[in-house]
This record gives C-alpha cells, structure tokens and sequence, in this order.
C-alpha cells in the first residue's frame, strides 16, 4: 500500500532557532497519528509545514494525488497546492472563527467550499449544507444564521462541516478541543471518531491533551525542542513511554 | 497461535536517575488453537505485564512474541493496529471508551472495525448484552455511568463481539455474580470449540480449573532481584 503522506526530513528554522527539525514519518490511508509536545515544542510548526501554510526551509512532504499518484507538494506550484487545500485537504483549526467566515451564514460557509471546487446548483449546495449540518448535530433552522451567533462548539462543529463537505482524504486539526468544556468535548470526539471511520480519513492531529489522542489517534508522535523524541502505537508510547521526556509528560496528567 | 520466545522486559525510569527495573527474562509459551492457557504467579510476578506484551502494548527488550505469525516484538504500529484488530483479542479490567457512546455501539464498534453490516453487529451485540444480563433500557446509554459489574460485563461483550483467533483475558470472571460468571465461562468454552488460542489470568481457582488446559507460573521468568 501507497502512504497517503510520506514526510522526509522536514526543517523549519525561525532565524537561528529551529522550529521543527529533521522530521521523518509515513502516514498510511485511514490512520490517524497524534502530534504531542509541550508549547514551543514544534508540533503546530510542523502541521503548517505539511499543510502547506508555512514553508519548510528543507525536506519533502510527499502526498499520494488521486490524479497524478504520490508528488511532492513542497516544490508543486501554488495554485496545485491551493486546489489541495480545497479538495483532499482540509484544516481544522483551534479557534474556529479562523476555519470560518464569520459574515456569511452556516449554510454559506459549507457550500463556499463546494462551490470552490466547481458546486453551481444552488438546490444542491443548499442541500449538501443542509446534511452537513445534520452530521455534526446542528439544527437544520440554525443554517441562515451566521457563526457569530453560535456557541464555541457549534462554531467548532460547523467548521468541521465546512472542512469535510468536499470529502478530503487527509485532515490537519490543530488542537481541535481546546478550549472547549469538557462535555462539548466528549460530543467532538465522538463526532470525528464515527466521521473518521465512516469516511476512512486520515488525519494529523496537534494537541497536547493525552486523553484526546488515547480516544482519537491510532499513532502518536512526541515532540521535544523541534525534535521527534518518541513515536509509536499510541498506547505503548502512553503506557511505556522509553523517552525521558515522555515519561515526564505522562507522569505529569493530573488524574480525574 | 500464540508464541513467546524468550522475551524479556525492563523498564528504564529516566527520571529517577536513569534506575533500570527488570521484570521478566527467558519468558517462553506456546499456546495452541483451542487451547486455554492460565498465567499464575503471585501479585507483581508480572501476569499482567506478559499480556501487555502479547498485545503489544508493553515494548519487549528482546525475543519474540509471534501472533499469528506477526512478531509483536518488532511490527510497525499498522501491522499490530491490523493484527488486533482481525486476529487479537484483549478483555482488559477497565473499560475505556468514548464518552456518550451507546452500550450497544460500544459492544458492536470490534464489528464494525472488520467491515461487518452494522444491522448485524448490533444484533450480535444485544444477544451477547442479553446474555450477560445487561437490561435492553440500558443499551442506548454511555457505559461511563455504569457500575463496576456492568461495566466488567459490557467489556467482555465487546471482547467476545468479534470471533478473534486469539484472545488475552485479565481476570474475565472477577466481580461477577454466579450466574454472570457461568455466561462468561459458556462464552470462554464456545471460544475454545471455534479454535480461539486463549491467554488468561484468572484469580478464580473454581473458574480456571473449568476452562483452562495448562497453567503457566510466570514467577520462573521474573530475574532474581538485586539486593
């Protein structure tokens, strides 16, 4: 089997500082790989890398096309890259008014990024929405408001619409709970496990809540200084952590 | 089906001084399908951390731990994600799950993981809640708020959804009722007759003596301590 993602030797320095160095890893279809490390590690700096927001200062990140088979897209042009972004690519972020158009209404912000990929029929789009909003447990009468008037983790759910409407193969979320109380939370969780397996995405995601990626990630990847210090099956690394660093983290969660 | 090899494990605490723990040498077994196997040993003997090996959740320092062919020692997290997910079984003592997951879905999820029709995991899934006396008006509800012996129940439904070829049972009968102790038995037995290679460890004499075949006693693999 093709990895979906093939990341080689990724480095990105900020002036002298490294800000993620020399990272190596495959992500396979339908995995989901969890990103830790404490702030500054290098784990967001890395996920803009690979998501194209940030540029890396060396390395390859390699994505497995539908059309044209696995190509680098650190050297593609930009307006291949954009149309990644807007079709097998999506990106969740922490705080949702930055996923959103805050102006436009809930219906408006799914059916923008269909149209971006070519969606005219204004009874279809609407429709689309319409289910989308459903999926992630909005109610159907919410779809003219705009996301001004929702709660965090409705806003955080519709961005979440709004990223898989168009049916991606790879999602990037950046702490996608935080900042989120603990029962919107759960609700998210659950929402993008069933979402997950349904649609057999593959996703990266950044947090640094462990209890996030026990539920959520299959592979767990853990970052110190800009450095992968530790990776593996997420519960081997959390349950026999080898790093120090690791073991540090682990011992560290406050138990409830 | 199951083969360890020699295995050893220690654990290295970098943050007591680099201390290093070692808990089990030269541990070598070899269960068959249809076979029961008992790991016996007192408590801290390491039963619990020989699982964890087989699973794959404890990284062995050396030897090979074979399931089904795969060598849980050295496979890449996909193989072993595969490996449990189609061939190895593990009925732990907590249940960990999504919170506000239905009982139902949580039983059925082992199906649904194999591509299995979910009409026909979830009526799997009730048979086996029915059978261990889990109320229907309760299957609709999160497993999170349930009690001790409710919980030990859903977790052995969901292990026992799915028909792995090997399965790794912690203490499967502990906090049960007589009556819910027989229908996990039953369950065990039935696993035996369809071929499953079974590891247990069951502080319940009466029940270890019903389904098991051999007892492995895991203190020979613990390495004599330093004083």
């Amino acid at each position: 089997m093709t990895p979906l993602l093939q990341v080689r030797d990724v480095s990105k320095l900020y002036g002298g500082r490294i800000g993620c160095g020399d990272v190596s890893f495959d992500l396979y279809p339908g995995e989901v790989m969890g990103i830790v490390g404490e702030s500054g590690s290098g784990k967001s700096t890395l996920l803009n890398c690979l998501a194209g927001h940030l540029v890396p200062d060396s390395g390859q990140v390699i994505f497995d096309t539908r059309a044209d088979g696995p190509v680098d897209t650190v050297t593609m042009s930009e307006p291949a890259r954009r149309m990644l972004g807007r079709t097998d690519w999506a990106f969740v972020h922490q705080h949702a008014r930055e996923g959103l158009r805050m102006g436009v209404s809930a219906g408006g912000n799914i059916g923008e990024r269909l149209m971006a990929v070519g969606g005219r029929h204004y009874g279809n789009i609407r429709a689309s929405a319409q289910d989308w909003l459903g999926r992630v447990e909005i109610d159907a009468d919410r779809i003219d408001d705009r996301p001004s008037h929702f709660s965090g983790g409705m806003q955080q759910r519709l961005q979440i619409a709004r990223n898989l409407v168009t049916g991606p193969r790879l999602v990037f979320m950046d702490e996608p709970t935080g900042g989120l109380d603990v029962s919107v939370q759960a609700r998210l969780l659950d929402l993008l496990r069933g979402l997950v397996r349904e649609m057999g995405l593959s996703a990266l995601i950044v947090t640094h809540d462990l209890a996030v990626v026990r539920l959520l990630a299959d592979r767990l990847m853990v970052m110190k200084d800009g450095h992968v210090v530790e990776s593996g099956l997420t519960d081997q690394v959390l349950d026999d952590p080898q790093h120090a660093y690791t073991q540090l983290l682990v011992s560290s969660v406050l138990q409830v | 089906m199951i083969e360890l090899e020699n295995v050893a494990k220690s654990f290295i605490l970098h943050n007591q001084g680099g201390t290093v723990l070692s808990v089990m040498e030269g541990a070598t077994l070899r269960v068959a399908p249809g076979e029961c196997i008992a790991l016996t040993g007192a408590s801290g003997a390491g039963k619990s951390t020989l699982m964890r090996l087989i699973y794959g959740n404890y990284l062995a320092a050396s030897g090979r731990i074979l399931v089904g062919g795969v060598d849980v020692a050295t496979a890449e997290p996909r193989e072993i994600l595969k490996l449990r997910r189609n061939t190895l079984g593990y009925v732990s003592q907590f249940l960990r799950v999504v919170p506000r997951v239905s009982t139902l879905d949580v039983v059925a999820e082992p199906l649904l993981a194999v591509g299995t029709d979910a009409s026909v995991a979830r009526a799997r899934a009730g048979e086996l809640l029915s059978r261990l006396n889990i109320p229907e008006a309760l299957w609709t509800l999160s497993p999170t708020t349930f009690s001790g012996g409710e919980q030990q129940r859903v977790n052995i439904a969901r292990g026992f959804a799915h028909d792995y070829p090997a399965l790794l049972l912690d203490e499967p009968t502990a906090s049960l009722d007589a009556g819910n102790r027989q229908v996990v038995l039953d369950l065990i037995t039935e696993a035996k007759a369809r071929g499953a290679a079974i590891v247990g460890i069951f502080h319940d004499i009466a029940a270890r003596e019903v389904v098991c075949d051999r007892e492995i006693d895991v203190s020979v693999f613990t390495p004599a301590r330093a004083a």
